[in-house]
C-alpha cells in the first residue's frame, strides 16, 4: 500500500492534520497517534529519522514546531518518504509563503486538498509543485 | 434567527486556542450540540459551516460524526462547488466502508461527477471514491472508470488510474475490464499519467508478480529511458519483484541498475539500486562490488539516516556475502558505539552475523566491554544477542567449553545483566551435554557461591540456583567439599526466595553425602564400595525413624529423569580391584587426594555438626519443599553419625557390610 498515514504533530504533541489511507476507527487513531508522537518526540536530532513501530515503519523530520510523521510499509524507500516530506513542505510554503503552524490551523481544508493531490491510495501521484497547486489556485479563484 | 450568529470554522479555532486546558472538553461538547441542530438547517450554507466545523473536530480531536453521514451525502450533491468539496472531504475523512450505510446513496453522486464536465469535479469524486470505496461501490462505477480511464484530460487520466487500485482491491472483476486501458498509458508522455501507471503496477506486482512478469518489456524501456527518480524506484521495485522468477530478465537488467547506480546523485534512487541488487540480484557478484562499495560511502556518512539504511543492507548482502560485512567490520563495531539506539541495534545484528568458530571469543570479549558501559536497555540486548546465537544449533558455534562458561559466569556479575534466568538453563544444559566441562562448572560455581554480596542481587539468583545445583550434582569434581558446604549454608542464603533455597538444601544434602561415603570408602585401602555406595547413596535403610524417611536421591533431584544418579560413577580413591570401566581424570585424583587429606574424622564431624546447625531451624519452615529437604538431611545425619564415630575404630568389613540392625 506503501504511505499508509500523514500526520503533522505540533511539539506538544497535538495533531494539527491527520490523513489515513486505510481505515481505522477513532479510538485507533487516537492510540495509534499517541504511541508514535512519543516515540518519535523523545529522539533527538542526531538520531536518524525512521522508527519501526508494529510491523510498519514510521519516518519522520521536524520543521519549525511541526513534525511531519509518515508511516509506510516496510518495503518502501525511506530516502524517497523523506523527499516526499519535503516537496510537502516546499508546496505548502509556496502556498502560504513561509507556512507555518498557524497556516496549517485555519487552512486545514487547502493542506488536505494539496496532499490529497499528491497522494491517492497510499501512492505518490504527482511531484511537481505546480502541478500540485494548480487546482488549488484555480478553486481560489474561483471563489 | 441562529444562522445570524452561527460560529464559523474560524471562531470555533480560535475558540479552543484560548479555551484554557480543562475548560476544551466542554467547549466542544458544547459546539457539538450547535452542530447537531445547525446541521438540520435547509440552508445550505448553515449546514455547510456546520460540517465543515465537525470535521474538523473529528479529524482533529476525535469526535465522532457518524451520526453526520446523511447529512454529508446530502450536502455532496450542492451545485455550490465548495459546498461539495466540503461534503465530499467530510466523507473521506469519516466514513467507514465497512459500516457507513449511506455510502450507497453517493453512487448515484459519484457517477454524474464522474460525467462533469468540470475536471475539478471528476477529480473530487475520484479521490472520494479511493477513500470510501466498498465492493458495491467499485462494481457499481467500474464502466464509469473504464470511461475516464480513456479521459481526454491527462489531469483526470492520472487520477482514474490512481483510484482504480482500490477499485480492484475491492471488485477484482474490474481488473479484467480495465487492465489493456491501464498498460497503453505506461507508454503516456504525461509524467503524470506515467507515473500513476507505474505506481499502479508497483502495489499489483508486489501481490502478485508472476501476473506481470508479461510488462516486462514495458517496464524495461522505462527502466532506461526515464529519468524521473520517483518513477525508476517504482520500477526498480517492480523489477526486484520480478527478477527472481526469470533469470534471463535479471541478466538484462543488471547493467542498466548499475549504471543508474554509477550516475546518479539522488540517494534515494542509489538506496533504492542498492536494494534491488542485493534483495533480488545477488548471483551477479560485479554488481553487489559496487553496491557494497555504495553501502560503504552511507556508513562512513555523517548522516545518521543513511549510516542506519548502509547497515541495514549490509545485514541483507551478509546472508549470502560475508565478505562483505568483514571489510567493513570497523565501521559496524564502531556503531555499537553511536548515540542512536536504532543504529546501535543494527550493528548488534550484524556483529552476530558475523561469528563463527573461529572469532566468536574475540568477537564476545568486544562485546562484553561495550555491555559494561552501555545503558542497561542495551547492555541486555547485547547479553541476549551473545546467548542466543551460541546456543544455536546446541552450541554449534562454541568449541572451547571452558571458556564458554567462563564467559556465562562473567555475564552473570555484570551489573545490568537481566538474562539469569537463560544463563541458569544454558549452564545446566551444558553441564548435562558436556561432560569434559564439568570440572570448570564446578569451579565457576564454586566462586558465584562463596560470595556472599550475590546473595543480595534479585538478578543473579537464577544463576546462583544453577551454581548449587550443579556444584551438588558434580560434586565429585569440588576441589574443596568443605568450603562448597559452608557456602551452600552460609546464613545470607535466608535472602534466597524459597524456591532457590531448596536447591540449595539439596545440593548440600548430595556434597553431604559424597564427603561421608569418600571418607568411609577411603578409610581404608580396599574398596567395596559397590554396597557402601548402594546403602548409602541409594538410601537404602529399610527402617525409618518415626519423623521422617529418607527418599532416594535420584527422585529428589529437582531436575527430575533428566539424569539418574545410577548413571554417574562415583570416583574411586583408589581403583584396585574395581572392574568398571570408568576413567579417572587427572582432576578426579586431584580432587580426590585432596579430599583424603581433607576428610579426617574431626573434619566429617565438624561438617555434620555445621549441617545440623545450619538446618535444624529449617525443618520447622512452613515452606514444605525446605521443611521436607531438611528433614530428609537431618534424618541422614541421625542415621549415619554412629557409623561415623565407628568407622576408625575397628576394621572395616564387618561393620559397614550389609543393612543396618541396630535401630
Amino acid at each position: 500500500m506503501g504511505i499508509r498515514f500523514v500526520l503533522m504533530v505540533n511539539k506538544q504533541g497535538q495533531t494539527r492534520l491527520a490523513q489515513y489511507y486505510e481505515y481505522l476507527t477513532i479510538e485507533e487513531r487516537r492510540a495509534l497517534e499517541g504511541e508514535i508522537v512519543r516515540k518519535c518526540l523523545a529522539r533527538n536530532e542526531q538520531q536518524c529519522s525512521f522508527v519501526e513501530h508494529r510491523n510498519y515503519k514510521i519516518v519522520y523530520r521536524r520543521y519549525a514546531s511541526l513534525f511531519f510523521l509518515v508511516g509506510v510499509d516496510n518495503e518502501e524507500n525511506e530516502l524517497a518518504i523523506l523527499e516526499f516530506i519535503h516537496l510537502l513542505v516546499e508546496t505548502m510554503d509556496r502556498h502560504f509563503g513561509n507556512v507555518c503552524e498557524l497556516d496549517i490551523m485555519f487552512h486545514l481544508e487547502k493542506a488536505h486538498f494539496m496532499l490529497e493531490e499528491m497522494v491517492m491510495n497510499g501512492c505518490i501521484v504527482e511531484t511537481s509543485k505546480s502541478n500540485i497547486l494548480s487546482p488549488i489556485q484555480l478553486m481560489e479563484k474561483a471563489s | 434567527m441562529e444562522s445570524l450568529f452561527q460560529r464559523s470554522l474560524d471562531d470555533l479555532i480560535k475558540g479552543l486556542r484560548l479555551s484554557p486546558p480543562g475548560v476544551e472538553a466542554a467547549f466542544i461538547a458544547k459546539s457539538v450540540d450547535e452542530i447537531r441542530r445547525e446541521i438540520k438547517s435547509t440552508d445550505s450554507q448553515t449546514k455547510a459551516t456546520a460540517l465543515q466545523k465537525l470535521t474538523y473536530l473529528h479529524s482533529l480531536h476525535g469526535v465522532d460524526m457518524s451520526w453526520a453521514a446523511f447529512p454529508a451525502v446530502e450536502l455532496s450533491s450542492s451545485a455550490v462547488h465548495s459546498h461539495k468539496r466540503l461534503a465530499f472531504l467530510s466523507a473521506s475523512l469519516s466514513f467507514n466502508p465497512n459500516t457507513t450505510d449511506v455510502i450507497l446513496l453517493l453512487t448515484h453522486q459519484l457517477r454524474k461527477d464522474f460525467s462533469s464536465s468540470n475536471p475539478h469535479d471528476v477529480s473530487l469524486a475520484l479521490c472520494t471514491l479511493s477513500s470510501i470505496s466498498t465492493p458495491d461501490l467499485s462494481r457499481d462505477l467500474t464502466p464509469d472508470l473504464f470511461t475516464l480511464l480513456n479521459s481526454s484530460k491527462n489531469f483526470v487520466k492520472k487520477k482514474a488510474i490512481a483510484a482504480i487500485l482500490r477499485v480492484f482491491e475491492q471488485y477484482p472483476e474490474a481488473v479484467r475490464v480495465c487492465f489493456k486501458r491501464i498498460v497503453e498509458n505506461l507508454e503516456s508522455s504525461d509524467m503524470g499519467v506515467l507515473s500513476a501507471a507505474v505506481g499502479l503496477f508497483c502495489e499489483l506486482a508486489v501481490k502478485e508478480p508472476r501476473s506481470y512478469l508479461p510488462l516486462a518489456p514495458e517496464f524495461y524501456k522505462i527502466l532506461v529511458d526515464s529519468r524521473n527518480n520517483w518513477v525508476l524506484i517504482k520500477v526498480l521495485k517492480i523489477f526486484a519483484k520480478l527478477a527472481p522468477l526469470e533469470p534471463r530478465l535479471a541478466k538484462r537488467i543488471v547493467e542498466p541498475i548499475c549504471e543508474h547506480l554509477r550516475r546518479t546523485g539522488a540517494k534515494s534512487l542509489e538506496f533504492e539500486c542498492v536494494n534491488t541488487i542485493v534483495t533480488s540480484l545477488s548471483e551477479y557478484e560485479p554488481a553487489v562490488k559496487l553496491a557494497v562499495m555504495k553501502i560503504q560511502e552511507f556508513l562512513l556518512d555523517n548522516d545518521p539516516n543513511l549510516k542506519y539504511l548502509g547497515l541495514q543492507a549490509l545485514a541483507i548482502v551478509a546472508a549470502k556475502h560475508s565478505w562483505a560485512v568483514l571489510e567493513n567490520k570497523d565501521v559496524v563495531i564502531k556503531s555499537l558505539d553511536d548515540v542512536d539506539v536504532n543504529i546501535k541495534l543494527e550493528a548488534l545484528q550484524l556483529v552476530m552475523a558475523m561469528v563463527s568458530e573461529d572469532n566468536v571469543a574475540e568477537i564476545c570479549k568486544v562485546l562484553i566491554s561495550y555491555a559494561l558501559k552501555s545503558d542497561p536497555e542495551f547492555c541486555n540486548e547485547i547479553l541476549g544477542s551473545i546467548l542466543s546465537t551460541c546456543s544455536r544449533n546446541f552450541y554449534d558455534v562454541i568449541v572451547d567449553f571452558d571458556w564458554y562458561v567462563s564467559l556465562l559466569g562473567e555475564m552473570s556479575r555484570i551489573p545490568h545483566c537481566q538474562k539469569g534466568e537463560e544463563i541458569e538453563t544454558q549452564l545446566i544444559d551444558i553441564g548435562m551435554r558436556v561432560k569434559d566441562v564439568r570440572p570448570e562448572l564446578v569451579h565457576i560455581a564454586r566462586g558465584l557461591l562463596i560470595d556472599p554480596a550475590l546473595l543480595g542481587n534479585p538478578f543473579i539468583r537464577k544463576v546462583l540456583s544453577a551454581a548449587a545445583w550443579l556444584s551438588g550434582e558434580y560434586v565429585e569434581f569440588s576441589r574443596n567439599p568443605l568450603e562448597l558446604m559452608e557456602s551452600l549454608l552460609q546464613p545470607r542464603t535466608c535472602l534466597l526466595p524459597p524456591p532457590i533455597r531448596a536447591v540449595y538444601i539439596q545440593s548440600a544434602f548430595k556434597v553431604l553425602t559424597f564427603c561421608i561415603y569418600s571418607f568411609l570408602s577411603c578409610g581404608d585401602d580396599t574398596s567395596y564400595h559397590s554396597e557402601l555406595t548402594d546403602s548409602v547413596l541409594k538410601g537404602d535403610f529399610q527402617e525409618s525413624s518415626d519423623t521422617v524417611t529418607i527418599a532416594p536421591i535420584s527422585d529428589t533431584d529437582i531436575y527430575d529423569g533428566l539424569i539418574t544418579r545410577s548413571s554417574h560413577q562415583p570416583p574411586k580413591c583408589v581403583s584396585t580391584g574395581n572392574g568398571d570401566d570408568s576413567m579417572i581424570s587427572h582432576e578426579q585424583i586431584s580432587s580426590a587426594s585432596l579430599r583424603k587429606q581433607q576428610l579426617t574424622q574431626k573434619s566429617i564431624m565438624d561438617l555434620v555438626n555445621l549441617v545440623e546447625t545450619n538446618l535444624g531451624p529449617l525443618a520447622g519452615s512452613h515452606e514444605v519443599e525446605i521443611q521436607e529437604r531438611a528433614s530428609n538431611v537431618l534424618g541422614m545425619i541421625e542415621l549415619i553419625k554412629p557409623r561415623i564415630h565407628s568407622s576408625t575404630d575397628e576394621s572395616e568389613g564387618d561393620k559397614i557390610k550389609g543393612e543396618p540392625e541396630s535401630f
